[in-house]
Formats: C-alpha cells, structure tokens, sequence
C-alpha cells in the first residue's frame, strides 16, 4: 500500500510529499471529452416514449381494423346482428347469435367446472399439501399452463372423443338425461364431440392460470387472521371458506374474470372438438360452434365481401365481450393490489 | 344436570360433524388435484406414446407430403424457427423500451397507468383477434398472404409479455444504484442502458424465453396471415409452412399418416415449450423474491 | 474527572492531533438560508453552514433530522425524485449550484457521493472504477488502467483486487465493495466526498477499515461524512454539525461538539439522553 504522510501536521504545504505514480496534479492535462449538449436524454427518453405509445396503438388499431374491415355487414344488418341465428353463405344472411351462444355456453360450462376445480386445489396447495410437495405441483400446474392450445385440442380429439363417445355421454343420457327439466341437457346421440366436452376442455386450459392466481390471493391473507381462526378451534376448510375467501372474495372475483376472459377467446382447444355445427340445440351433448371456431374453419374459405365482413363483425363482438371481461377483471384485481399473474 | 350433559353432547355431535364436513372437503380437494395432476401426466404420456412414432430421421429432412405419401415435418419446422425467430427479435426491443418507459421514466403517471392496462388486455386477448387484426392490415395491404404477416402477428403476440417482465424486472433494481450512477454524473440514459439493464439483464432473457415459448405454441393467429405451404419455402413474401397450423391441419384430416406426423409435431413444440419454461424458471430462480 | 476528560478517554482521541495545529483552511461549500421540502413537508428549515475545504466535517442528530437531507441537497442528487426541492442558495467554490442555469453534469464532476448501502455496478472491478472515467476523459488504455490502479490504491483495495480486476463487483464483500465504490467515486478527481452513512451496512473491522481510509483521504479533499454513530464522527471528524427536526442546533470543531458543546440539546444528544 502506498504510504501518504499526512504533511500538514508538520505545517509543510502539501502538493509536495505525495509518492503515488499518478498525482493529484494530473488535472493539468485533462484529456477531455467534448461535452456538448446532452442530446442523449432527450432522445433517448423519446424513444421509449414511442415505443410505449406503440401498445396503445396497437390496441386501438385493432379496434379500428376490425370495425373499418366489418363494415359492409355491420351496414346491412345492424344491430340485429348480434340476434340473428342464421348462417347462409348461400343467401348472404348472416348473424352472430349461434356463434355467441356457442362462445358463451362453453366458458360458462368451463366456468362451472373450472371454478369449483381451482378453488379445491388452491385450498389443497395452501392449507394441506406438505411443504415438500407443494413446489413440484406448482410446478406441474404452470407447465400445464405453458402447453400450447392445438396440444389439447388434438388430445381431446384423439383421446376424449372416443373415451366420452363409448362411456361418459351413455352414462350421462341414460342417468341425467330422464330427470325432468335438466334431462332436456343431455339428450341425442352419444358422438362425443360437442358443446360439453369442448367446455371441459376449456376448464382444464384456464384452471391452471386460475388456481395460480387464487393461491397468490390466498397467500396475500394476514397470517393473522388464519391464526385467529385457527386458535378459535374451527377446522381447516372453515377458515379457508368463512376467512380466506371472504377476505379475498375481490381478488378471486378479479381472477375469475380473467379466467372467464381466457375462455371466450380460446380457438384451438375448442375448434377441435365442437364439431362446428351452426345449430343451437338445447342440448350440451350436440355440436354447436363458437365464434373463435367459426373463424378458425370458415375465413380462409370465405369468398364474398359480405360473408368475410360478416367474419370480422363476429371478432368484434368477441373483442368487444372479452375486453369488458378482461377490464372489470383487472380491476378488481388492481383493487387488492394484487398484480394478476403474469400469462 | 342432565340439560348439562345435553348440551356437551350436542356440542360434541356439532363439532363431530364439522370434522367429517373438513373431512369430505379435504378428500375432495385432495382428489380434484391428484385428478389434475393425473391428466397433465395422460396429456404427456400420450403425446410421447403417439409422437415417438413419428420421431424419425425424415421427419426432420423431408417436407409435408401429400396425402398418402411418405414425408416429415422439415418445412414447418424451418418455418416456426423463422417466424418464431423474427418476430421476437422484433418484438424484444419495442417491449423493453416500452419496459423501461413504463419503469424509469412514467412510474405513476396516468398515462402509464393505461399503457400498463392496454398491455395486460393485450396479453390475454384473443390470439385470433390479433390475427383478423394483421390480415386487415399487412395481408390486405400486401394483397397476399405472407410469412411476414405470420410475423407480425407473432410480434404482437410476444410484445405485452416482453413489456410486462422488463418493467417487473426493472422496478426490482433498488433506486440506490440509480443514485450512484447519477451521482458520478452519468447522463440519465446512460444510467438506465449501462447500469440499471445490466443489473436487470438476467430477469429481462427470462421474460425474452417465456414469450418465445408462449408464440411457439400459436396457431390462430397464423391460420389468416402466414397461412401454410405445402413445400419447403424460404421465401418470407409468400405463406409459409409452420407446425401449428400443419398440426391443424393435418390432425383433423382423415388420414393415418398425416395423423401420425401431426402427433409428432405436436411432440416437438411441447418439448420445446416446457424446455424453454423450465430453462426460464432455473434461471430466475435467484430473482425472485 | 472532569466530563472533558471522560469524553476524552472515552472516545480515544489521545493520538490525534488537536485542531488547534492545524491551520484553518478556506470554505469550500458554503450553504445559505437553506429551505427543502418533500412535498409538503418542510424538511429543512433555514440552514446556514460554512464547510471548510481538505477537512472532514459530521452531520449528526437523531433520525429524522434532516442531515441525509442536507448531504444529498449538495450534489443535488434530490432532483432525480419529482416533488422534492430546494430554496437558498449553496456556494461551492462560491457557485451557487441551486441556480437554475447551473451546470449538473460539471457539479457532479467536482463532487462524488458514497452511499449507505454499498452500489458496485453490475460489471468487473475494473469497469466499475473506469466507468466515472470514461464519462468524461479520453484517456488511452495505459493512462486508464494506471488512474483505475491509482484509485484503488487511494481506496486502500488495490492489493486485494489487483488479481482480479475481472471478476464482477459484486462477488466482493461487504468492505471491499463500499472500499470499491469509493475508489469509484475518487476516480473521477472530485474535489468533495459526500458520505451518506458509509460504514452502516458494515462490520466492525470494515469500519474500522473505512475510517483509516477517510483519516488518509481527509488531507485532499473536502469530506462530508454523514453518521449516527457519535463516537464515528468524534473520532473521524475535524468539524461536526447538529441537527434536530431540520434545523442546524450547533456546528463547531468535533472536540468542542463533544465536550463541551454550547447548546442544551446538542448536549443532551451526545450525552445519550435522546436520538
């Protein structure tokens, strides 16, 4: 280490007594770079600036795109549009109300399923499974999360179909399908493919992401309260339902309507085992379409201004219902300051 | 006397049957997961037991074959590497620039609150809106279907997740390294590209490999843009063979041997997406809090 | 014993040479009528303070009075943050730096900052003392790696790190990375250090370690040291001030300061009463 004496204690001046290699008198021959103004601030936070106003851009090009591209059939049907239920390339009448009922009965069916499915798990995961476990199922969920949607598709197609086709749909006609009332929701021939299994599909792509979301809600709860709750003696599924949720009853609200949001839009998984039918039928069992499946199969194919017009108004009312979801989701979620999950 | 012991047991027989009721939930809950858990793993194993089938040399080296013929997957293959390659690249430095906006220049401002908000209804929108959306545009403009469209669409795709994680990531930095870079008189961007995305760097690749696993994965939004060629193309101004939309394509058809290879298509993008989530979780596992 | 005497064999200024010998040197900053808020809070009310050059002056008080406040109002390092500011004036070399026209980049030049929480950027060694440098001087790669290993020196690191000057900063322990960022900081040939609570974060023989290093490095340059630990700023400081609730209660040599101060509550502070 080099030594400085520290000359002032001997009333010396200082410059003098240094012995480093580089002294203090180096400032004599700066060389400098050129400063001029800084240019590189001003552009630098402009650009980000830009790229940010990209997204919303990007938003409101879609809007814009869709209702321009849609226009020709927003013209000549208007709102009636959304309450028609015919679909005749042949004639050039067309109407969403087929195709919504279709997207709407299958997330509410994945809805039925789903919710019920992630609640248990989420309780599972945070109030039952051992310490060791809980990660590697955690795991296990995100990765189901992470496969594409064509997997499920061909593998409810492949697998389901037949399982549902020789087995369930039998059992479920011959069972519920003569009680009064809700028997009328399982009837017609047992050909697997239709509006029920493609609502079950749909359950098991969003449960996933909902359970996550759930648990992150869950795990926000003061430990407090748990321990309150617990220390009153009542048992683990009380505190869960009667502390937990009720506490983060907005949170779960905000992730299921995201999760509901996921489904109306979700195409491939559903495309694959629909059995793209434009018929509404009371029965969940008989095919049916939704309107991502209808666009899936039929907008390559379509020729005419009206019918591939008729197309696009079909995914701007799609936009239009899963954005409101999505915005009321994230909401409620942004109200308990929760961040919603990524993906 | 007896009024006493009534009412113990009462109480005893109340809490009884509260215990069974805990009893059934846990049975059930217990049940529902392993019942998940139960389908991911039939999912995998038949994917393996189907795919391996296809898993051969000529799958890699030949082209789709027509109905019928024999064939492999090489076109589609080449054409999700290249798309998926591309359209993250493009889509890599718009978001961390919109990132870093979103994280070191507007933290609380209203308009940043609502480009956070479009980006997150971005990011779960639907992936065939987005399509409809660039067929509108590129398509329509170029006046045919191209790879470039299949491009775009997959850009947009990866964009808000790309977003999100680089402004996660980059409000994790703690101020105090800001202050040191500015204390020595860093110009503030030189700040945020030389200190603070460095500091970021490891989080900002994770967020890079998660939305390239997520647009490997996509097939709406290539159904109306990049479309599908039956050959081997290289040409990004005409469509394109990709797996997603072969696998489509080839799954629903009636024939065995298109079937078989749809399978291993469909073998070879899960592999690729869960590795690509595995290696992006490994790595941020120092990062998280 | 007399309280002085106390004092004195309690905070082991024997070795030290008394302030009397030493000649007093210029005012290097000079603050005036000084007034910052944080938003609405009125953080510093009215200070006025003359910091002496080639000395190590102390801001002390309980937690809460303002003396980071005061520290990082002189290199203005505040602005980063919207809704803080400041009113008066502070004269360096008899600029006033608050003035809205003033140079920052030239300020920061003349002045270099050590935090409490020791920032090694996330590059090697030698990147991290370079980096100042860079900014603002082209210098050839012998002239730099000479000036990154007279900084290193001055920080009293050079023998540890000489041998891996490529390894990332942040591989160095708690000492060695606040030593690091010191060398940083003197890299760029400031002429006023700014310590905002350099040793906090740091064990008792890193401190120790830290003080031997400002005790070598007051001779140079102007150094504000920032501490609660009273018996820190006795022992490392030539002036030291008291802050309570944002104002400037006393500020004279640390010897008088610390046994025998003028005012009631500086005394009270220093005794251990409060804080």
């Amino acid at each position: 280490m080099i030594a400085f004496p520290l000359a002032s204690e001997f009333g010396a001046p200082m410059q003098d007594i240094k012995t480093t290699s580089v002294s203090m008198t180096d400032k004599s021959k700066p060389h400098r770079r050129s400063r001029g103004p800084n240019l590189g601030d001003p552009i630098f936070k402009s650009a980000t600036f830009f790229f940010a106003m990209l997204v919303l851009a990007i938003l409101s090009g879609i809007v814009v795109v869709l209702v321009i591209d849609s226009w020709p059939a927003l013209h000549q049907f208007g709102p009636a549009f959304i309450w028609t239920s015919s679909w005749n390339p042949v004639t050039d009448s067309y109407g969403a109300f087929v195709p919504l009922v279709g997207t709407i009965e299958t997330a509410l069916i994945a809805m039925l399923i789903g919710i019920p499915f992630s609640f248990g798990m989420a309780f599972f995961l945070t109030e039952m499974c051992p310490h060791w476990l809980r990660q590697p199922i955690a795991v296990a969920i995100e990765l189901l999360a992470a496969v594409p949607s064509i997997i499920y598709g061909i593998w409810g197609l492949f697998v389901l179909v037949p399982i549902f086709q020789k087995y369930i749909e039998p059992f479920l006609i011959s069972t519920l399908g003569s009680v009064p009332i809700l028997g009328h929701l399982f009837q017609g021939p047992p050909i697997g493919i239709g509006v029920f299994l493609a609502g079950l599909i749909l359950a098991l792509m969003i449960l996933p992401f909902v359970t996550s979301v759930m648990r992150e809600v869950f795990a926000a709860v003061p430990a407090v309260l748990r321990e309150g709750a617990y220390g009153l003696g009542a048992t683990r599924w009380e505190v869960v339902w009667r502390v937990v949720l009720p506490y983060s009853r907005v949170g779960v609200v905000g992730a299921v309507m995201l999760g509901l949001g996921r489904a109306l839009g979700e195409t491939m998984a559903v495309t694959f085992v629909i059995g793209n039918a434009h018929r509404l039928s009371l029965s969940l069992l008989a095919p049916g379409t939704t309107i991502s499946a209808t666009l899936a199969n039929e907008f390559t194919e379509a020729d005419g201004e009206l019918y591939t017009a008729s197309l696009i108004a079909l995914g701007l009312v799609l936009f239009v219902l899963t954005f409101a979801v999505l915005a009321i989701g994230k909401r409620l979620l942004l109200r308990t300051s929760g961040k919603g999950g990524l993906a | 006397m007896s009024t006493q012991n009534t009412t113990a047991s009462i109480r005893r027989a109340h809490i009884r049957r509260r215990q069974r009721f805990n009893l059934v939930m846990t049975i059930v809950s217990l049940a529902m997961t392993a019942a998940v858990l139960f389908t991911l793993g039939a999912i995998l194993v038949t994917l393996l037991f189907n795919g391996l089938q296809a898993i051969k040399p000529s799958f890699f080296l030949e082209s789709t074959p027509a109905p019928g013929s024999e064939g492999g997957m090489a076109n589609a293959i080449f054409g999700s590497l290249v798309m998926t390659g591309i359209s993250v690249a493009i889509a890599a430095p718009v978001g961390i620039m919109a990132g870093i906006f979103l994280a070191e220049y507007a933290r609380k401002s209203k308009f940043a609150e609502m480009v956070r908000f479009i980006n997150d209804v971005l990011l779960s929108a639907p992936s065939i809106i987005i399509g409809l959306f660039v067929y509108g545009i590129v398509v329509l403009g170029m006046g045919h279907f191209s790879a470039w469209a299949g491009i775009v669409a997959l850009a947009i795709i990866a964009l808000p997740i790309i977003v999100r994680t680089t402004e996660d990531m980059l409000s994790l930095i703690p101020d105090s390294l800001r202050e040191a870079g500015a204390a020595l008189g860093t110009p503030r961007w030189r700040v945020i590209t030389q200190i603070t995305i460095r500091a970021a760097s490891q989080g900002i690749m994770t967020g890079i490999l998660l939305a390239i696993a997520r647009v490997s994965g996509e097939t709406a939004p290539l159904l109306f843009t990049a479309l599908n060629n039956q050959f081997w193309s290289t040409n990004l101004n005409a469509p394109m063979a990709n797996l997603p939309v072969v696998i489509f394509q080839f799954a629903m058809s009636p024939y065995e041997d298109w079937r078989s290879l749809a399978w291993g298509g469909a073998l070879l993008i899960t592999t690729a997406v869960l590795a690509l989530n595995i290696v992006a979780r490994l790595s941020s596992k120092g990062k998280r809090a | 014993m007399s309280t002085d005497a106390l004092t004195a064999s309690a905070l082991g200024t024997t070795e030290r040479p008394s302030l009397k010998d030493r000649p007093t040197t210029p005012e290097k900053i000079g603050v005036k009528n000084l007034d910052f808020y944080y938003g609405g809070f009125h953080a510093l009310k009215d200070v006025n303070i003359s910091i002496p050059d080639r000395r190590v002056t102390a801001f002390i008080g309980p937690s809460g009075c303002g003396k980071s406040t005061l520290l990082r109002s002189l290199n203005r390092i505040y602005e980063m943050y919207p809704g803080q500011r400041a009113t008066g004036e502070v004269l360096v070399d008899g600029q006033n730096i608050l003035k809205p026209g003033a140079d920052l980049t030239e300020l920061r030049t003349k002045i270099g900052m050590v935090f409490q929480k020791p920032t090694p950027f996330p590059m090697s060694i030698f990147e991290n003392v370079a980096f100042g440098i860079r900014l603002y001087e082209k210098l050839s790669r012998t002239d730099l790696e000479e000036r990154v290993h007279w900084a290193l020196s001055r920080a009293a690191l050079w023998g540890e790190v000489k041998d891996k000057l490529n390894v990332v900063g942040t591989g160095l322990s708690g000492g060695q990375q606040q030593r690091l960022c010191i060398a940083r900081a003197i890299a760029v040939k400031p002429q006023i250090l700014l310590m905002d609570e350099p040793a906090s974060a740091l064990d008792p023989i890193s401190t120790a370690k830290l003080e031997e290093l400002i005790e070598e490095l007051r001779e140079e340059f102007c150094i504000v040291i920032v501490t609660h630990n009273m018996q820190q700023a006795a022992r490392a400081s030539d002036y030291t001030a008291f802050m309570y609730l944002g104002e400037l209660i006393e500020f004279d040599t640390s010897e008088k300061i610390f046994t025998n101060p003028s005012n009631i509550r500086t005394r009270d502070y220093v005794t251990g009463r409060f804080g």
